[in-house]
């Protein structure tokens, strides 16, 4: 290296940013060059000045306190977008959706077979002659022949009066569990009621639906479910259910 | 909050009054707050530093035009006069003020090399990410910022005496 390339290197020499052959050389050149050994001196000194004088200031505590003051109003507008409560708060309502939503379709799906083996049951009931086992006007004999064959006692009421003469009784067979039919009959129009326990305590007024060009009615009472299935029509079968539930 | 005393002193030096300084940091701060969110890690004082020194010479290029409209040159300052001053030495402990004095007399730009390296005791590649320049800007900025300030020591020295 030249006189002047080493002395371009006497600042980062002094500062210790030279590796250490550059370094090397520079010290082997000083030895003979008073020119720079002066500039190392007077680099070093100016350093040893500057540091002994110590003319850094430091922050005023005004300012550090308004510093810290401005960050964390800064700070807060940011709050609502990451408060955990919002967080879990529309977490628990979306999940809550879901579930209504796969409830709901899972429920109206049931419903659905349900209503479908309800008729078939009730056209079964017509096909064979097999639509009562117990056969009795009387509701005091038909009532009693349920007794020891299920687990529930169900209501039997005769309503002649009313134009429903109760032709009947028999076990049926309803999603995999057994239930009872009651056999009334309106003119030509044969009724099966079909009855079975339910784990509601709720009293469901009657509801209307048609599957197959049969009319069926749903209500809730005591806890039992009834459903009456019939090719009568609607209003008649409204009117059966009401005098029944009467 | 860390660092607020090195970009205090930095700003101070630069903007060479106490309000501007207060200014400068206050603006530095929240830029820094709303880029970053917080400040973290070891390299955040480089970054921090760099910071405050935009913001200062976006104030000072705008005093500039006000006032004279010069760009600084690299190869303007410090060109000419003697190598080195063979007579010329510091050789007393100079008071702090005189110091200060001295360093405000440089241009912005050495006055901040000589902050960063002398006072922050920053290394020169640290210098070189908060100026924004190459290290070899660095290092020839800081030579003759260091014979610029020698100089004016000298000068002072001389007129104590």
């Amino acid at each position: 290296m030249t006189h002047e390339e080493i002395r371009a290197l006497i600042h980062p020499y002094v500062d210790g940013e030279l590796d250490v052959a550059n370094g090397r050389e520079i010290e082997q050149h000083m030895r003979g060059c008073d020119d720079c050994r002066r500039l190392e001196q007077r680099v070093r000194t100016l350093r040893t000045t500057l540091r002994k004088s110590f003319p850094s200031y430091s922050a005023p505590t005004a300012l550090k306190r308004s510093v810290r003051t401005t960050l964390r109003s800064e700070a807060r507008p940011v709050r609502p977008f990451l408060s955990p409560w919002l967080l879990f708060v529309t977490g628990t309502a979306c999940a809550l959706l879901i579930l209504a939503f796969a409830f709901f379709q899972n429920a109206r799906a049931t419903r659905d077979t349900l209503t479908d083996e309800l008729v078939s049951n009730h056209i079964r009931s017509l096909l064979a002659t097999h639509l009562v086992d117990v056969v009795s006007s009387d509701q005091h004999t038909v009532k009693p022949w349920f007794d020891g064959k299920i687990d529930f006692a169900p209501e039997v009421r005769d309503l002649s009066s009313a134009g429903f003469p109760l032709e009947g009784g028999r076990l049926d067979y309803l999603h995999g569990r057994t239930v009872v039919a009651l056999v009334y009959r309106r003119n030509k129009h044969p009724i099966n009621l079909f009855i079975e326990p339910t784990t509601t305590r709720d009293h469901t007024d009657p509801t209307t639906s048609t599957r197959r060009g049969y009319n069926l009615l749903h209500w809730t009472r005591n806890g039992m479910d009834f459903w009456a299935v019939s090719d009568l029509n609607a209003a008649e079968l409204r009117e059966f259910a009401a005098h029944f539930t009467s | 909050m860390p660092h607020l005393d090195a970009a205090f002193s930095l700003a101070r030096f630069l903007m060479r009054n106490e309000e501007d300084a207060r200014d400068v940091v206050q603006e530095a701060a929240l830029r820094s707050f709303r880029f970053y969110g917080t400040f973290r890690g070891e390299k955040s004082r480089a970054w921090f530093l760099s910071i405050v020194r935009n913001v200062c010479f976006t104030a000072l290029k705008r005093h500039r035009a006000d006032e004279t409209n010069v760009e600084f040159d690299e190869e303007l300052h410090g060109a000419g006069g003697p190598a080195v001053d063979p007579g010329k030495e510091i050789d007393r402990e100079l008071d702090r003020q005189t110091v200060r004095a001295a360093i405000e007399q440089l241009p912005p730009e050495f006055r901040e090399v000589i902050i960063l390296r002398e006072l922050e005791e920053c290394s020169y590649k640290e210098i070189a990410d908060i100026a924004g320049v190459p290290i070899g800007t660095v290092m020839s900025r800081l030579a003759r910022a260091r014979q610029q300030l020698h100089q004016i020591l000298c000068e002072s020295y001389e007129r104590e005496k």
